[in-house]
C-alpha cells in the first residue's frame, strides 16, 4: 500500500517532526537523555527566548541586576506567586480556571492568624488550620465543578467573593501580627546560600513536574483537559481528578499565604487578592492554553521568571510601579502570539 | 465499458474531446505541493452540467485537495481551470460561489441555536428596511427544502434535528447561491443506508436540473449507483477514468490501491462454545429495551440496523459510557455491575467508539500518549509510567496493527486509517475479553480497512469476543459469524451467517414499532444502577 501522508496537514507535521531530534520515530525506540532534553526544551522555545532577551537587556541597563544578591532576591520575590501558579497551571491543564486563588491566600492567612491570636490555639495547630482552610475552599471549588456542574469560572468567582469577604470579616478588616520567630525566619533565612522560600518553590515545581510526567494520575490531567469525553470513556476518574486538582490548588494557595504572612510578619486581610491576574499571566506566558489540555511546569517556571525579572528590572530602572502592569500586559500578548506561531509551525 | 488506465497524464485534448466541447468545468494539470511534498500532480477533470462525476481514491490520494482547489479554498501551484471555456481562477470560496461552484463539506457546520432558515442564509440574511426579512427568508428556505424533498420547518431550531436533516440544510445552504457545479465531499460518511438513499435522490434532482456534480465517497457501491463518469486518484495523480458509472467494484479498488484486493468472503474460523458476554433484558428507558444476546469467545457478532435503531446507544451502556436501567450483563458467566467506563474496562470490556474525534482520541496529544491513556496498571512500575514503557507499548501496537506513521506526533495529523488503528491499539492495550467496535472503518481508506478487517479476524481467532456495528452492510455480513438486527430500539432477530443475506437483514431492519415481535422485558430482578460517571 502506498504511504498515506499526502494530506497537507499530515505532510507538514511529518516534515517538522522529522527535522526535530526525536527518538520515537522510525526504527529505534530507545530514549536518549539528549533527545529527551530537546523535546522538553522544544515545548517552551518562545517564553525561554523571551526570558533570555529580557535578562541580557537588563544586565546592560542596570549594574545592580546581574548580582547574586539581586538574582536570589528575585527568587524570593516570586516564591508566593510561583507557588500559586503551580495550582493554577494544574487547573488550567484540566480546562478549568481558579479565580479564588488570591482570596484563598488572604483567607488562609487570616484564618491562621485568627486561630492563633483570637482562638489562642498553639501556633503549629493554627498553621495547619490555615492549610486546611485552603484545602476546604479548593474542595468546594472541586465539588461545585465536578458534581454541581458549574462552570469553573462561575464556581470560583463565587468562592473568590466569599473567601475575600470572610478574610475581612474574621478580624473586622484589621491585620494581625506577632508571630513566632521561627515562622518569620522561613522567609528571611537561607540554606546553602539559597532562600528557604526559593527552595520550597523549586521543590514544589519539581514534584509537580514529576507527577505530571510519570504518574498516571498526573498524565491523566492532560487527557481530561484535552477532551473530557475521551478521558471518561478511557476509564479515567474525572471527578476525582478534578476535585484533587482543586484541593491541591487550594493547599498551594494557603502555602503561598503562609509565605506572605511570614514575609510581612503580618496577616493582611487583603494580601494576595491582587495576585490573581499575575498568577494567570505567569501560566499563560508559560505556554498553557486556557482551553485546557496543555501547559508544562518548565514553561510555567519560565513564565514566572519573566514576570519576576521584569518587575525587578523595572524597579531597578525606576520605572513607575503604576506602569509595570502595562508592560506585563504587552508581554502577555507578545508571549502568546509567538507561542502560537511556533506551535502552528509544529503542527 | 471504456476503461482507461494510464500512469501517464490524461491529455487535455482527450478530456475535451471526450465531451465533444469545452462546455462545463474543466480542470487541466492541477498541481499542489506542501513544503516539498507533492499532494497533487497534473490532475485533469472535466465536469459536464447535468452529470455526476464520481471521484474515488484512498485517503490522501488528493480528492480533498482537488475539491478544495475547485472550490477556491486552496490555490493550486500549477494548472488551470475553465468554465464554459472561460478562465476560472477563484481566489476564495466566495469567488467560487460567485462563479457558481459550491462545496458541501463532509462535516456538518451548523449554528445549532439558530433556526433552520437562519442557517441556510447565514452570513447574508435577506434585509428589509434595516431588519431581517424573516418572511422572505422562511419562504425561500421552505421552497429550497421542498425541492430536496424535505418538509423540515424552516422556523425551527437546528438543535435536535437528525444528522440527515442537518445534511439537507447544508445542501440547501449551498443551493441558495444557485450553483451550477456542486462538490459533495463524502456526504454519506455519517449517514445510514436509508438517509444516504435520500441524499442520492437529492443529488439526482440537482443533476436533472442541470447541475454538474462531483461526488466523493469511500463507498464504492454509492459511486456505482450514482456516477455517470468515474475518476480515480492515487498518490495525487489521476490513475484511471471510466466514461460510465457501471464500473465493477474490483476494477475501482484495483485502481485505488494499485493492486488486487479481495475482501474475504470466506467464513471466519469457528468460534468456541464458551460464552464471553451475555446480555439479558438490557434496556434504557426511551432509548432501547429488551436486548438479549450472547457472544462466545472467538465469535464476531455483527450489529445491523438503520441509523437511530439504538445500536450505538445499546453498546454504550455495555461499555459503561451511559447507564442502563434494566437488565443485566454477564462476563464469563458472572454478572457484572457496570457503573462507568472504568468498571467496564475492569470487567474486560472495551469499546472503540464511532466518533473518533469526539470520543476516541485526544487529537492534540501524540499517538503514544493516546495508546497508553486507558491507565493500565501493567504500564506502571511502582506507580511510575516511564517514557520507555509508553514508547514500547505504543510500538507493540504499531507493529501489530501496521500503523504507518510515527507515534510521537499529534494523532490529529495522522491519516484517518492510522488514527483508527491508534484508537484500536489504545483499547487493545487493556487486553479486552470483549471488544466492541462501533463503525471501525468509518472515514478510512481501503488499504487501512483491509488491515483492520484482518486485525478483527485475528483477534477473534485469539479468543476475543467481538461485537461489530457498521452502517455498511457488506462489512457486517462479511465479518460476522452472526448478525443481530435492531430497529426502533428493539432487537428484531439474530441471523446466522448463512441466513444473513442483505435482503433478510433489511427486512428485519425495516420492522416498525407497530409490528410487535419483540416484547420489552423489564425484568424485576434488575438492580438499580449506581450513579454513572457521566459528566
Amino acid at each position: 500500500m502506498t504511504q498515506i501522508n499526502n494530506e497537507p496537514r499530515t505532510s507538514g507535521a511529518v516534515d517538522s517532526a522529522a527535522a526535530a531530534p526525536s527518538d520515537l520515530g522510525t526504527g529505534s525506540w530507545k530514549s536518549t537523555a539528549g533527545s529527551k532534553m530537546a523535546s522538553v526544551m522544544g515545548s517552551v522555545p518562545g517564553p525561554l527566548i523571551g526570558l533570555i532577551i529580557i535578562f541580557i537587556a537588563l544586565s546592560f541597563l542596570s549594574p545592580f541586576f546581574l548580582t547574586p544578591r539581586n538574582l536570589l532576591n528575585i527568587l524570593s520575590q516570586v516564591s508566593a506567586i510561583g507557588v500559586m501558579s503551580v495550582g493554577a497551571v494544574l487547573i488550567i491543564i484540566i480546562g478549568g480556571i481558579d479565580l479564588s486563588v488570591g482570596s484563598v491566600v488572604a483567607l488562609s492567612s487570616m484564618s491562621m492568624a485568627w486561630l492563633f491570636r483570637v482562638a489562642e490555639l498553639p501556633f503549629e495547630i493554627a498553621l495547619v488550620g490555615g492549610l486546611v482552610v485552603g484545602a476546604l475552599i479548593g474542595l468546594i471549588n472541586g465539588l461545585l465543578t465536578a458534581y454541581g456542574k458549574l462552570q469553573p469560572f462561575i464556581a470560583t468567582l463565587a468562592t473568590m467573593s466569599a473567601a475575600a469577604g470572610l478574610a475581612l470579616f474574621l478580624t473586622n478588616g484589621n491585620p494581625v501580627n506577632g508571630f513566632p520567630q521561627w515562622f518569620l525566619a522561613i522567609t528571611s533565612t537561607s540554606f546553602i546560600g539559597i532562600p528557604i522560600q526559593g527552595i520550597v518553590l523549586i521543590l514544589i515545581f519539581a514534584i509537580t513536574a514529576f507527577w505530571l510526567r510519570y504518574r498516571p494520575s498526573g498524565r491523566a490531567l492532560y487527557a481530561i483537559g484535552g477532551n473530557e469525553e475521551v478521558a471518561r470513556l478511557s476509564g479515567l476518574p474525572i471527578r476525582r481528578a478534578k476535585i484533587a486538582v482543586y484541593v491541591i490548588a487550594g493547599i498551594l494557595a494557603a502555602i503561598a499565604g503562609l509565605l506572605v504572612t511570614s514575609r510581612l510578619d503580618s496577616a493582611q486581610p487583603t494580601a494576595g487578592v491582587a495576585d490573581l491576574l499575575n498568577v494567570i499571566a505567569v501560566v499563560v506566558i508559560g505556554g498553557a492554553s486556557l482551553s485546557g489540555g496543555s501547559g508544562s511546569m518548565l514553561g510555567t517556571f519560565v513564565g514566572l521568571l519573566i514576570i519576576g525579572v521584569l518587575n525587578n528590572g523595572m524597579s531597578l530602572l525606576n520605572v513607575s510601579p503604576n506602569l509595570q502592569p502595562v508592560v506585563v500586559g504587552f508581554v502577555i500578548v507578545a508571549a502568546v502570539m509567538t507561542d502560537r506561531r511556533t506551535s502552528r509551525k509544529k503542527s | 465499458m471504456t476503461e482507461v488506465v494510464s500512469d501517464t497524464l490524461y491529455s487535455a485534448d482527450r478530456v475535451s474531446n471526450a465531451n465533444g466541447s469545452s462546455a462545463g468545468l474543466v480542470c487541466l494539470g492541477l498541481s499542489k505541493s506542501y513544503g516539498g511534498t507533492s499532494v497533487l500532480t497534473q490532475v485533469d477533470l472535466s465536469l459536464t452540467p447535468g452529470s455526476v462525476l464520481g471521484l474515488v481514491g484512498e485517503n490522501g490520494a488528493g480528492k480533498s485537495t482537488t475539491s478544495s482547489i475547485i472550490a477556491g479554498m486552496v490555490r493550486p501551484d500549477g494548472g488551470s481551470m475553465t468554465i464554459d471555456g472561460e478562465i476560472y481562477d477563484p481566489q476564495s470560496p466566495a469567488d467560487a460561489l460567485k462563479a457558481g461552484v459550491a462545496l458541501i463539506h463532509q462535516e456538518i457546520r451548523m449554528v445549532s441555536e439558530l433556526s433552520v432558515a437562519e442557517n441556510i442564509f447565514l452570513g447574508r440574511l435577506p434585509m428589509r428596511r434595516g431588519r431581517v426579512d424573516r418572511k422572505l427568508m422562511n419562504e425561500e428556505s421552505r421552497s429550497i427544502l421542498k425541492l430536496l424533498g424535505s418538509d423540515t420547518d424552516p422556523r425551527r431550531q437546528v438543535a435536535g434535528l437528525s444528522i440527515a436533516a442537518q445534511q439537507e440544510i447544508e445542501i440547501a445552504r449551498a443551493l441558495t447561491r444557485e450553483p451550477r457545479y456542486i462538490i459533495f465531499d463524502e456526504p454519506s460518511a455519517s449517514l445510514g443506508e436509508s438517509e444516504t438513499e435520500r441524499v442520492f435522490d437529492q443529488i439526482r434532482i440537482l443533476r436533472d436540473q442541470g447541475a454538474g456534480i462531483v461526488y466523493i465517497s469511500h463507498r464504492l457501491e454509492e459511486i456505482r449507483t450514482l456516477a455517470d463518469t468515474v475518476v480515480c486518484l492515487r498518490d495525487g495523480k489521476r490513475v484511471a477514468a471510466w466514461e460510465t458509472g457501471d464500473v465493477s467494484k474490483e476494477d475501482i479498488v484495483r485502481a485505488m490501491v494499485g493492486r488486487d484486493f479481495v475482501f474475504s468472503h470466506l467464513a471466519p474460523k469457528d468460534a468456541t462454545t464458551e460464552v464471553a458476554l451475555e446480555v439479558r433484558g438490557l434496556g434504557r428507558t426511551g432509548v432501547f429495551e429488551g436486548i438479549n444476546f450472547a457472544v462466545n469467545r472467538g465469535e464476531i457478532l455483527g450489529f445491523s440496523g438503520l441509523v437511530g435503531a439504538g445500536r450505538t446507544e445499546m453498546v454504550r451502556t455495555i461499555a459503561g459510557a451511559d447507564r442502563h436501567d434494566a437488565g443485566e450483563i454477564l462476563v464469563d458467566g458472572t454478572a457484572v455491575k457496570i457503573r462507568g467506563p472504568r468498571s467496564a474496562i475492569n470487567a474486560g470490556i472495551a469499546m472503540v467508539p464511532e466518533d473518533r474525534k469526539g470520543q476516541g482520541l485526544n487529537l492534540d496529544r501524540t499517538g503514544a500518549e493516546n495508546i497508553t491513556l486507558p491507565w493500565e496498571p501493567s504500564l506502571t512500575t511502582g506507580g511510575i509510567m516511564t517514557v520507555r514503557t509508553v514508547n514500547a507499548t505504543a510500538n507493540l501496537q504499531r507493529e501489530f496493527l501496521d500503523i504507518r506513521s510515527k507515534l510521537d506526533i499529534p494523532v490529529g495529523s495522522l491519516s484517518g486509517g492510522n488514527q483508527q488503528k491508534v484508537l484500536l491499539g489504545k483499547w487493545l492495550v487493556t487486553r479486552p475479553r470483549v471488544l466492541i467496535l462501533d463503525e471501525p472503518t468509518r472515514g478510512v481508506d481501503v488499504g487501512a480497512k483491509m488491515a483492520i478487517y484482518k486485525t478483527i479476524r485475528s483477534l477473534a481467532e485469539q479468543g476475543v469476543a467481538i461485537i461489530v456495528i457498521s452502517s455498511e452492510l457488506e462489512e457486517v455480513l462479511g465479518l460476522s459469524h452472526r448478525v443481530l438486527v435492531m430497529s426502533g430500539g428493539r432487537q428484531r432477530g439474530i441471523l446466522d451467517r448463512a441466513d444473513a443475506t442483505p435482503e433478510a437483514v433489511m427486512a428485519l431492519a425495516l420492522i416498525t414499532d407497530s409490528s410487535d415481535d419483540a416484547q420489552p422485558s423489564n425484568q424485576p430482578g434488575s438492580s438499580p444502577q449506581g450513579r454513572s460517571e457521566s459528566q
